[in-house]
C-alpha cells in the first residue's frame, strides 16, 4: 500500500516517454522496459510464484484443512517442513496451496482496475474540457478516500466473500491511480507532432487512440498493472487476516489469521507466522524491482549506467549534482535512448 | 486564491461522495441487508437491535430513496449515526468519540515523523547518488513490501515476547486511570512507541524514495548548476534550490497516498489492540456491527479530507505559482 510516491517520477517527467522506433528490416524489440536487470529479476520471482500458484495444490504434501496430521504445534521437522499449527495442519501445505488463491486475486484485480484505468484515464486525456474535469475529479475522489475502510464496508455487505468478489472490490477501489497516471501521459502525448500528422492526415479518433497513442503508454500500463497487483496482494492478504474474506479459502493472509487468533506469538510458534510474512515481503520486492525497472526506462536520469559506486571511487569519479555516469558499461539499447 | 477555491470545492465533492456512498452501499444488495445480517447473526441480534437496523437502512416505511436521502442527511448533521450493535446500546457516535483521539495522535505523530524523516534521508541519497548511501534504497523497499500489520506481528515477537522490553498492545496499563499525571502519561508513550515505530518504518520507504527520484530530477536542472556555478554553499545548492522544488511533487504525493497510509494503520491497531478505531473497525467486523463499520469509514474519510487540506495550505506556502493571484 506504501509504495505509491514511488511513480511520482513517472509522472513529472512525461517528456521522457518511450519511444519505440520501427527500424526497417530488424524485427522489433518489443516491452523493452522490462529488459533490464532489476526487471528480468523481479520477473523471474514472479515466474516462480505463478508456477507454484499452478502446481501448488498438486505438490502440497498433505492437505491444508486436515486436523491432525502431526502432533500439535510441531516445529519444523524432515515430515512438516514448516511445522504444523494448533490443530495438528501442515503449515507448508497451506501457504503452497494459498498461493493460488494470492495470486488469482493479485492478477484479476490488476487486469481488471488496469483496463478501467485504462478506459478512464485514456478518455479523460483526449476529451478534454468538462469531460476531464468529471473523470479526473471522480479518479481523485477514489485516491483520497482511504481504501480499506471502503472495501471492508463493501465486503461486509455482499453476501459471498468468494475470491472473485474480493478481486472485483479490490479492482473498483484500486484503479485510480493508474488513471491518473495514463491521463497525464494522454495529456502530453495528445499535442505531439505525430498524433497531429495523423489526425492533419485523416485519420479516425479511435485508430489515433488504438494505434499511435497506446503503444507510447504501453510502460506506464505495464507500471500501474504491477503496482496495482501489489495493492491488491496486499489489501487481500490484509482482508484474509482480518477475517474480512472467507476464512475458509487457503492464502497467506488465512494463514496468518489462525496464527494471531491463537496466540501464536505468545507459544513463540515462529514458523507459523514468519513464513507467510516472508513470501507476502518476496511478491512485494519482485514487484517493486519491475517497477523500479520500468521507472528507469521511463526517467533515464535514474539510471546509473552500469557503473557500481565501488568502480566509480576507483576511478576517481566523485559523484555529484547534476551528475550523469559515464556510458562505458551502458546496457546497448539503441531504440530505448533516443 | 483560485487553487485554495478549487481544491475546497473538490474536497467538499469528495466529502458529498463519500456519505453518498455510505448511504447507498448497504440499499445496492439485492435482497433484504437486514435480513441478511439476522442470518449472519444467528439469531443473537435482539428486537431492538432489529428494529434499528431497518430505521437505519430505510427499509421500515415505504418511503421513496430520494426522502430516505435527505432523511439521512439530517441524522447526519445532528451527529446521529446510528446504534452499534456490539455497544448496543451506545450510539456510534460515542464510540468514534473515545476512540477517534487515540488514532489521531498515534498515526498524526508517526505519519509526520515518516514524511519529514523520510524526505531528509530522500535529499541526501538523491544528492549523494552513486555512494554507497544508495543501499539504504532496497532495505527500506523491503519494509515498504511487507504489510503493515505482519511487521506488527515481528515486532510484538521481537519486543514484547521474547524480549520483554515493551508492552504487547493496548493503549495504556490497565492498573491505572486515565489523568495527567507522569505515570499515565509515561504509560501511554510506552505503549504507543512498538506501533509508532513499526508504522514510521513501514511507511518511510515510499518518502524516500519519491524524495530520491525527485532529487535526482531536479538537480540536473540548468538552475542548479548555475546556483552551484555561482560559488554558493552546498548547503544552500541543496536545500534552497534543489529539495525546495524537489519537494513539491511530495507535498501533492501527501495528500494521495494518506489514504493507504491510514489502511495500513488501522491494521495495525487491530494487531497491537490499540484503542482506536482501527481496533473499534476490527471489533465491527467480528461482530458485524454495520452501523458502526459505517460511522468508522464516514470518520475516517472525513479526517483524511481535513489532513489534506492542511497539506494544500503547505503547498500553497510552497510553492509561489499557486498565490500567483491572489
Amino acid at each position: 500500500m506504501s509504495n505509491v510516491p514511488v511513480d511520482t517520477a513517472l509522472e513529472v517527467t512525461p517528456a521522457a516517454a518511450p519511444i519505440v522506433v520501427r527500424a526497417g528490416a530488424k524485427p522489433r524489440r518489443r516491452f523493452v522496459f522490462v529488459r533490464n536487470g532489476k526487471s528480468v529479476t523481479g520477473l523471474a520471482i514472479l515466474g516462480v510464484f505463478v508456477v507454484l500458484a499452478v502446481v501448488g495444490p498438486w505438490i502440497a504434501p498433505y492437505d491444508p484443512s486436515k486436523v491432525g496430521v502431526g502432533t500439535l504445534l510441531a516445529h519444523p521437522s524432515a515430515q512438516h517442513l514448516l511445522g504444523t499449527d494448533h490443530i495438528g495442519r501442515d503449515v507448508f501445505s497451506q501457504l503452497l496451496v494459498g498461493t493460488r488463491g494470492v495470486m488469482v486475486v493479485g492478477v484479476l484485480a490488476a487486469v481488471i482496475a488496469t483496463l478501467l484505468a485504462i478506459a478512464v484515464g485514456v478518455t479523460a486525456g483526449f476529451l478534454g474540457g468538462a469531460g476531464d474535469e468529471v473523470l479526473s475529479a471522480v479518479s481523485n475522489i477514489f485516491l483520497v478516500i482511504p481504501a480499506l475502510p471502503l472495501i471492508i464496508l463493501v465486503a461486509a455487505a455482499v453476501r459471498s466473500t468468494s475470491n472473485l468478489t474480493i478481486a472485483l472490490v479490490l479492482a473498483g477501489t484500486g484503479w485510480a491511480w493508474g488513471a491518473r497516471l495514463l491521463r497525464a501521459q494522454t495529456l502530453s502525448l495528445r499535442r505531439r507532432d505525430f498524433v497531429e500528422a495523423a489526425r492533419a492526415s485523416g485519420e479516425r479518433t479511435w485508430r489515433i487512440v488504438w494505434f499511435e497513442t497506446l503503444p507510447n503508454l504501453t510502460a506506464i500500463i505495464a507500471s500501474s498493472f504491477i503496482s496495482t497487483m501489489t495493492f491488491a496482494v496486499l489489501s487481500q492478504t490484509t482482508l484474509a487476516f482480518i477475517g474480512v474474506a472467507n476464512v475458509n479459502d487457503w492464502s497467506w493472509g488465512t494463514v496468518l489469521y489462525w496464527a494471531q487468533g491463537n496466540q501464536a506469538l505468545a507459544r513463540g510458534a515462529w514458523w507459523w507466522f514468519v513464513p507467510a510474512g516472508v513470501l507476502i515481503a518476496v511478491l512485494g520486492m519482485a514487484l517493486s524491482l519491475v517497477n523500479f525497472g520500468i521507472d528507469e526506462f521511463v526517467n533515464p536520469r535514474l539510471r546509473l549506467a552500469g557503473l557500481k559506486p565501488r568502480e566509480m571511487r576507483k576511478r576517481g569519479i566523485r559523484p555529484r549534482i547534476g551528475f550523469t555516469a559515464t556510458v562505458r558499461d551502458l546496457p546497448r539499447r539503441p531504440e530505448a535512448t533516443r | 486564491m483560485r487553487f485554495l477555491v478549487r481544491r475546497v470545492v473538490f474536497y467538499v465533492v469528495t466529502a458529498w461522495a463519500a456519505v453518498t456512498i455510505n448511504f447507498f452501499i448497504p440499499r445496492m444488495i439485492p435482497g433484504d441487508p437486514v435480513q441478511a445480517l439476522i442470518n449472519r447473526y444467528q439469531g443473537q441480534l435482539d428486537s431492538h437491535a432489529i428494529q434499528a437496523l431497518y430505521v437505519l437502512f430505510g427499509l421500515d416505511k415505504k418511503v421513496s430513496l430520494w426522502d430516505q436521502y435527505w432523511q439521512y442527511w439530517g441524522q447526519l448533521f445532528r451527529g446521529d449515526l446510528g446504534i452499534s450493535f456490539s455497544y448496543f446500546p451506545t450510539p456510534v457516535s460515542q464510540v468514534l468519540r473515545s476512540s477517534l483521539p487515540w488514532t489521531v495522535g498515534l498515526v498524526g505523530v508517526a505519519t509526520i515523523i515518516s514524511v519529514v524523516g523520510g524526505s531528509l534521508v530522500g535529499v541526501y541519497l538523491g544528492w549523494r547518488r552513486g555512494t554507497k548511501a544508495d543501499a539504504i534504497v532496497p532495505i527500506t523497499t523491503f519494509f515498504s513490501s511487507v504489510p503493515y500489520f505482519w511487521l506488527g506481528i515481528i515486532a510484538i515477537a521481537a519486543f514484547a515476547v521474547t524480549w520483554k522490553v515493551l508492552p504487547t498492545g493496548g493503549g495504556y496499563d490497565g492498573n491505572l486511570l486515565p489523568s495527567w499525571s507522569g505515570a499515565y502519561v509515561g504509560s501511554v508513550l510506552q505503549h504507543a512507541l512498538l506501533p509508532g515505530l513499526t508504522i514510521v518504518l513501514s511507511s518511510i520507504a515510499g518518502w524516500i524514495l519519491g524524495m530520491r527520484n525527485m532529487m535526482v530530477t531536479v538537480t540536473s536542472e540548468d538552475y542548479v548548476t548555475v546556483a552551484q556555478a555561482k560559488g554558493l554553499s552546498e548547503r544552500r545548492v541543496m536545500f534552497g534550490y534543489a529539495a525546495r522544488n524537489a519537494i513539491l511533487p511530495q507535498v501533492s504525493g501527501f495528500a494521495l497516498s494518506l489514504g493507504f497510509v491510514v489502511s495500513g494503520t488501522l491494521v495495525m491497531e487491530m494487531v497491537f489492540s490499540y484503542p482506536g478505531i482501527g481496533f473499534r473497525l476490527f471489533q465491527a467486523i467480528g461482530g458485524k456491527d454495520y452501523p458502526l463499520m459505517q460511522g468508522i469509514f464516514l470518520v475516517i474519510t472525513l479526517s483524511v479530507l481535513v489532513a489534506n487540506i492542511l497539506a494544500d495550505v503547505v503547498y500553497v506556502l510552497l510553492d509561489p505559482r499557486t498565490r500567483q493571484e491572489a
